[in-house]
């Protein structure tokens, strides 16, 4: 038994088709508690008011923006060592996912940054990379787009994905890089002195989770897709040539 | 409904925001893996016809 069994798409469209639906509820109950829980059953900061609430979706978007990237990196690596057709389909699934993680991080970050830095944006390092890095996901995703063969596109984003990378490493530790910005550094750490408030902590640790595992069933659902866009072609050309 | 104070809107605006996107997402996967789907079974069933 070997984990490169289930790079055969139809050991993976079995497995992944079993296990979809218990997935997909999980994510959905985890994701609606933890909202819920921030939301109604949180006191607010005592310097940053009703805003803290933003934490709930802020962080899991923003680590997830970054995570998904770190996933098709390692997608991109399996493809172009191994050549298995299921890890570029995998990467190419996940981009859109992330692609929208990143710009909710963009998007909750302006609002929340506007009443407690008075902008909306800063040319923050960590702010920068993380827009450098939304820019590489339409990149990634442009580029599969605009490659008409299948495998020429798979090696051509996968080495894209490598480059993009290292915006993504800078945009997650910016902060431990470069001692300047506005950008606060870890809200949840093994550093106990860093750490936001339990009461905080625990709901958010829930939307982290819930986010997490959106992620996972929406990347299996479109890696599914994608398996069947591909057979779909090939059965396309092949009565084309016909 | 908490009380959100005067930062009602943009506390507001984020989770609408947020929710919004996720629900993009969600529906446009969705939407691709049944057109997908639709169109493949009708290829294997052109192909089926061939053979």
């Amino acid at each position: 038994m070997s984990i490169w069994e289930y790079a055969n798409p139809r050991k993976f469209m079995s497995l992944s088709g079993a296990v979809l639906p218990w997935l997909s509820a999980a994510a959905a109950i985890c994701v609606v508690v933890g909202l819920i829980w921030g939301f109604f059953f949180t006191p607010d900061d005592y310097r940053q008011g009703s805003t803290v609430k933003i934490i709930y979706i802020h962080v899991p978007a923003a680590i997830l923006g970054t995570g998904t990237w770190f996933m098709m990196v390692i997608a991109s690596l399996v493809w172009l060592i191994r050549r298995h057709h299921v890890s570029a389909l995998a990467a190419k699934a996940a981009a859109p996912i992330g692609l929208v993680f990143t710009l909710i991080g963009l998007i909750t970050g302006a609002i929340w940054g506007q009443p407690m830095w008075g902008s909306w944006w800063e040319w923050d390092p960590r702010l920068t990379s993380f827009l450098i890095l939304f820019l590489f996901y339409l990149a990634y995703i442009g580029l599969w787009e605009a490659v008409e063969n299948p495998d020429a596109a798979a090696d051509l984003t996968s080495v894209l994905c490598l480059v993009g990378g290292v915006f993504a490493v800078i945009s997650r530790y910016a902060i431990l890089f470069w001692n300047q910005g506005l950008h606060q550094g870890a809200s949840l750490s093994l550093d106990a002195e860093e750490n936001v408030a339990d009461v905080f902590a625990y709901p958010l640790w829930t939307c982290i989770i819930g986010f997490c595992l959106v992620f996972a069933a929406l990347l299996l659902f479109r890696t599914r897709t994608e398996i069947r866009a591909r057979r779909l072609k090939a059965l396309i050309q092949r009565e084309r040539m016909a | 409904m908490p009380d959100l104070g005067r930062y009602a809107v943009e506390v507001l605006s984020a989770y609408g925001a947020t929710i919004l996107l996720l629900i993009l997402l969600v529906l446009g996967s969705i939407w691709r893996a049944r057109r997908v789907l639709r169109d493949l079974r009708e290829a294997e069933a052109r192909k089926e016809a061939r053979s």
